[in-house]
């Protein structure tokens, strides 16, 4: 490839040109252009391989447990192996996976190509924040190797501090070194989207990703401190016996409840609003139609970043704290359902005269609301105090956090890497196994989890090794419907690196969307824009004069 | 004990339909909610679908009545299934005045069962139809969760202090009993059953079984062996150490920093094992630590014992003699001689045999 005389052509690039014009794959070469590098898209690529590796040892584990539970003996491995595995599923799906995936991969990509800027506010603070994020997961891997930790990935004390025998410390150590490159992420986020808007750009005229992006980041700064302190003192209690949660040491277990549900209850706010921006601008781009109820969409991602906080004594209904405590609890959980629910209605009213297509991000994505509705809805459920005393701690709430974490943040995630594939590499994957992808693993969630609705309130309790016989159907309908969901999710790695090498070229806009980064080639170019963009419209506006121009002669071209 | 393919759990408490309906109505609201979200995406996803590919939606028509509709009436919903919710919890969380206190400490990984005329049992609950029971809870070590499905109720046991919670058998058969908080490596192992039998069935239970003094009795030997006596006299008039503990439970009690506290169960609980964090006013700092020193079930005795001193009638579910169960001959007659087997162990509790003529169970 003649690279040096494709520089000099940065011009209205067409469809056979893409491949020749400079962009952020093809400007440099070797593994240090990898590992050095500032580019946000770049960094954005190295997430998306650590954490597709961590989300595979995580669903390796998965797929351990649910092998496990084929049977009600405990009979592939013992009770101790069975509960490290548990642990670390949770952990790495958690921890290493669900919060930093959208925005560590999809959001550092876009970000700075949505706001119409060169790259995020701090690149190097960005690269450094893969760097903490790896040496965290290795830390944790670390702590697998050498035997594992038995603690669950909620290190409920004072089991955590004072009774496992297992590697508490270093897999704490490396959830709270991963804190910091979250945190790290979260603030190149903030002042990007502060500063470094393209002329025009107001906020009301942010795409509504930028938006959940925005609340996400407000909720990991200010709660990832709270897991780190948290972190500490377990430490300290551990190893120091310093009596802080063991009431044998003058502790109160009940303290590191709160502490760990005040930053973990918001975390699974940093997990699904990401998701939920993401499912704003595929309902938008595929519906070719502006998000119903632009404002209230956003100002709900806002509204429930704020709320988030105020909720987390509903992990708590009968853990010992008050009464009265619990029912205030439960009726500001059920404020938060309110802008979620309103998000729901809005994507569903976006669809309303709009121009439907039903390519493979789209599929995912009303997979998605479905969901994130039976999602939302049990969790109300559970916030509804005289039902929590019964289902808690069983599999009903195990079914409902994978409905939102999978069938949610999952879901959206897979949807947005279908989306911004394209952009990202320039390259088409097939249509039919990736429609072939999302209708797998739709259907194979359902079957593994709705099972687990009606075995949680049958009374299973959660993180059983072995369980009463009568069970046992339920569980082995819940296997079989991992073992779909494990090939729907192996089939996107399968055609993604398939598309790499024998793709086709996509051009710079395949699903003929509006917004700015789909103003600048695919894949983008170093500095993304050849020329600042200016904004004079909100997003998604497809009913122009110029978008139907555009339209029209690409599709009477190709 | 069930069909193989059961898809609802047994219903045998008195509040488990309470439980039930509440689930049911939200079941009923999540399904109309899944169907109308499901229903519309899918006919507005062939309705609307694309069919060339320039083609865009209409422009969007905003409404803001729509976004007030579809707020107010979710918010309404939750609204009314927040205060139904709320009103089953304290129905589960507050046991009715005739309610029989037994006990239950758990450890890794066991129940330890105590009834009210001392019977013991370990992963296993034999109790009365019909009667309403009051479970007090402690931990040895971990975090559990005391869980019977079949009763929909759930209480974390938490170490360190006391939990309690109550139900109201309806059906006899034989439930499940589960820890539901993780506590390490045999949690699932952690179960066992209740045995729910007819009233008569189990009097003649208890008749069988090894029986055991009572709580309040078990209480007052060690109250006299570890001493406690000679501090806490009841000696109205005579300068002691320790403050008579007679009419104490149950009541206010103003404290050295100028605070009032009701002494309940956690209270004495703390003041027997953290002796200077609540001091009575008037008296000086100088009761020693009992922490590591006696059992979760000892103290659980003890506390039953001060209890038993309280304020006329404050043992409601104290197992003072007075409920329907302990006053079977059969238990009170083994009360004396086969005390303690559990406890063989228990130098403490040897030790209170010796002195057991100083046992004066407080029958009123």
């Amino acid at each position: 490839m003649d690279i040096t005389s494709s520089r000099s052509i940065p011009d209205v690039p067409t469809r056979e040109t893409a491949f020749e014009r400079p962009n952020y794959l093809n400007a440099e070469y070797g593994w240090k252009s990898w590992l050095f590098t500032l580019d946000h898209k770049r960094i954005a690529i190295l997430y998306l391989f650590s954490v597709t590796a961590f989300f595979a040892l995580g669903g390796l584990f998965a797929g351990l447990i649910r092998l496990e539970l084929l049977t009600p003996e405990g009979d592939l491995f013992g009770p101790d192996t069975y509960n490290r595995v548990f642990t670390m599923h949770g952990i790495m799906m958690v921890f290493f996976f669900l919060i930093p995936a959208i925005p560590a991969v999809l959001g550092n990509f876009l970000i700075p190509l949505m706001v119409g800027a060169k790259d995020l506010a701090m690149p190097r603070l960005n690269l450094a924040s893969w760097y903490v994020f790896n040496i965290g997961g290795i830390f944790t891997l670390w702590s697998i190797v050498n035997g594992g930790v038995d603690t669950g990935w909620t290190f409920y004390t004072p089991f955590s501090t004072t009774y496992s025998n297992t590697y508490v410390v270093a897999t704490a150590l490396g959830i709270f070194i991963n804190g910091f490159s979250t945190i790290f992420t979260a603030l190149n986020f903030i002042v990007t989207i502060h500063r470094m808007r393209a002329p025009g750009l107001s906020w009301f005229r942010l795409p509504l990703f930028i938006w959940s992006m925005y609340a996400t980041s407000l909720v990991i700064m200010l709660g990832t401190p709270v897991i780190a302190i948290t972190i500490l003192l377990v430490a300290a209690e551990r190893l120091l016996h310093l009596g802080i949660f063991d009431p044998r040491l003058g502790g109160d277990p009940v303290l590191f409840e709160h502490m760990f549900w005040f930053y973990s209850h918001p975390a699974v706010y940093i997990m699904i609003l990401p998701a939920m921006g993401v499912i704003s601008e595929l309902v938008a781009a595929f519906s070719r139609k502006t998000i119903f109820g632009y404002r209230v969409v956003a100002f709900a991602s806002v509204a429930i970043a704020v709320l988030g906080f105020l909720v987390w004594g509903h992990h708590l209904f009968v853990a010992g704290q008050s009464a009265y405590a619990g029912t205030i609890f439960s009726v500001l959980s059920m404020l938060v359902a309110v802008p979620s629910a309103v998000k729901v209605f809005n994507w569903t009213a976006t669809l309303y005269e709009g121009s439907v297509s039903w390519q493979t991000p789209m599929l995912y994505a009303l997979g998605f609301i479905g969901l994130f509705t039976i999602g939302g809805l049990t969790g109300v459920m559970l916030a509804t105090l005289g039902i929590d005393v019964h289902v808690h701690d069983t599999y009903f709430i195990v079914a409902h956090f994978h409905y939102v974490m999978v069938g949610g943040t999952i879901m959206a995630y897979l949807g947005g890497l279908h989306y911004w594939w394209p952009k990202m590499t320039g390259r088409l994957y097939p249509t039919f196994p990736s429609k072939l992808s999302a209708l797998l693993v739709f259907v194979g969630f359902n079957l593994t989890f709705f099972p687990q609705f009606i075995l949680g309130y049958m009374g299973m309790p959660r993180r059983y090794w072995s369980y009463p016989p009568e069970f046992q159907v339920l569980n082995v309908l819940s296997t079989a419907g991992a073992t779909v969901l494990g090939v729907g999710y192996l089939l996107p790695i399968l055609y993604f690196a398939w598309s790499l090498k024998f793709g086709e070229k996509s051009g710079d806009n395949p699903w003929g969307a509006v917004g700015l980064e789909w103003d600048t080639p695919s894949p983008p170019p170093t500095e993304n824009f050849y020329v600042t963009p200016v904004v004079t419209h909100p997003p998604y506006t497809y009913n122009r004069e110029e978008v139907h121009n555009r339209l029209t002669q690409e599709a009477n071209f190709g | 004990m069930k069909s193989t393919f059961p898809l609802f759990p047994d219903s045998a408490s008195a509040l488990s339909h309470d439980v039930d309906a509440l689930y049911a109505a939200w079941v009923l609201v999540s399904l109309f909610f899944t169907v109308l979200i499901a229903g519309l995406i899918i006919f507005f996803m062939a309705r609307y679908r694309r069919r060339h590919p320039e083609e865009v939606g209409q422009k969007e028509r905003a409404a803001l009545w729509l976004e007030i509709l579809w707020s107010v009436i979710p918010l309404g919903i939750m609204l009314v299934m927040f205060a139904w919710g709320t009103r089953v919890f304290f129905q589960l969380y507050r046991p009715p005045a005739d309610a029989v206190e037994y006990t239950a400490i758990g450890k890794q990984w066991m129940w330890k069962v105590q009834h009210p005329d001392g019977q013991r049992e370990i992963n296993t609950l034999h109790m009365p139809l019909g009667q309403a029971i009051k479970l007090k809870l402690a931990s040895e070590d971990v975090i559990h969760s005391f869980y019977v499905p079949a009763f929909r109720v759930k209480q974390d046991v938490v170490p360190g202090r006391y939990t309690s919670l109550w139900f109201r058998a309806t059906k006899t058969g034989v439930y499940h009993l589960f820890c539901a908080e993780y506590c390490g490596t045999e949690h699932s192992r952690m179960i066992g059953s209740i045995i729910v039998m007819e009233p008569r069935d189990y009097e003649n239970w208890l008749a069988g079984g090894t029986g055991g003094k009572s709580m309040v009795a078990s209480g007052s030997d060690l109250f006299n062996s570890l001493a406690c006596v000679t501090c806490h006299r009841a000696s109205p008039g005579i300068t002691q150490r320790g403050p008579s503990l007679e009419g104490v439970f149950g009541s206010q009690v103003k404290l050295a920093d100028g605070r009032t506290v009701v002494a309940d169960d956690n209270y004495v609980r703390e003041s027997i094992l953290n002796p200077t964090a609540k001091v009575v006013a008037g008296y000086d700092p100088v009761m020693p630590t009992f922490q590591g020193q006696i059992t979760e079930e000892q103290l659980t005795q003890l506390i039953s014992y001060v209890r038993s001193l309280g304020p006329t009638g404050a043992a409601p579910a104290g197992g003072s003699g007075g409920t329907p169960t302990a006053g079977t001959p059969a238990a009170g007659g083994a009360s004396n001689t086969s005390s303690a087997q559990m406890d063989a162990n228990s130098p403490l509790n040897t030790a209170g045999q010796t002195t057991g003529s100083a046992q004066k169970p407080p029958q009123k």
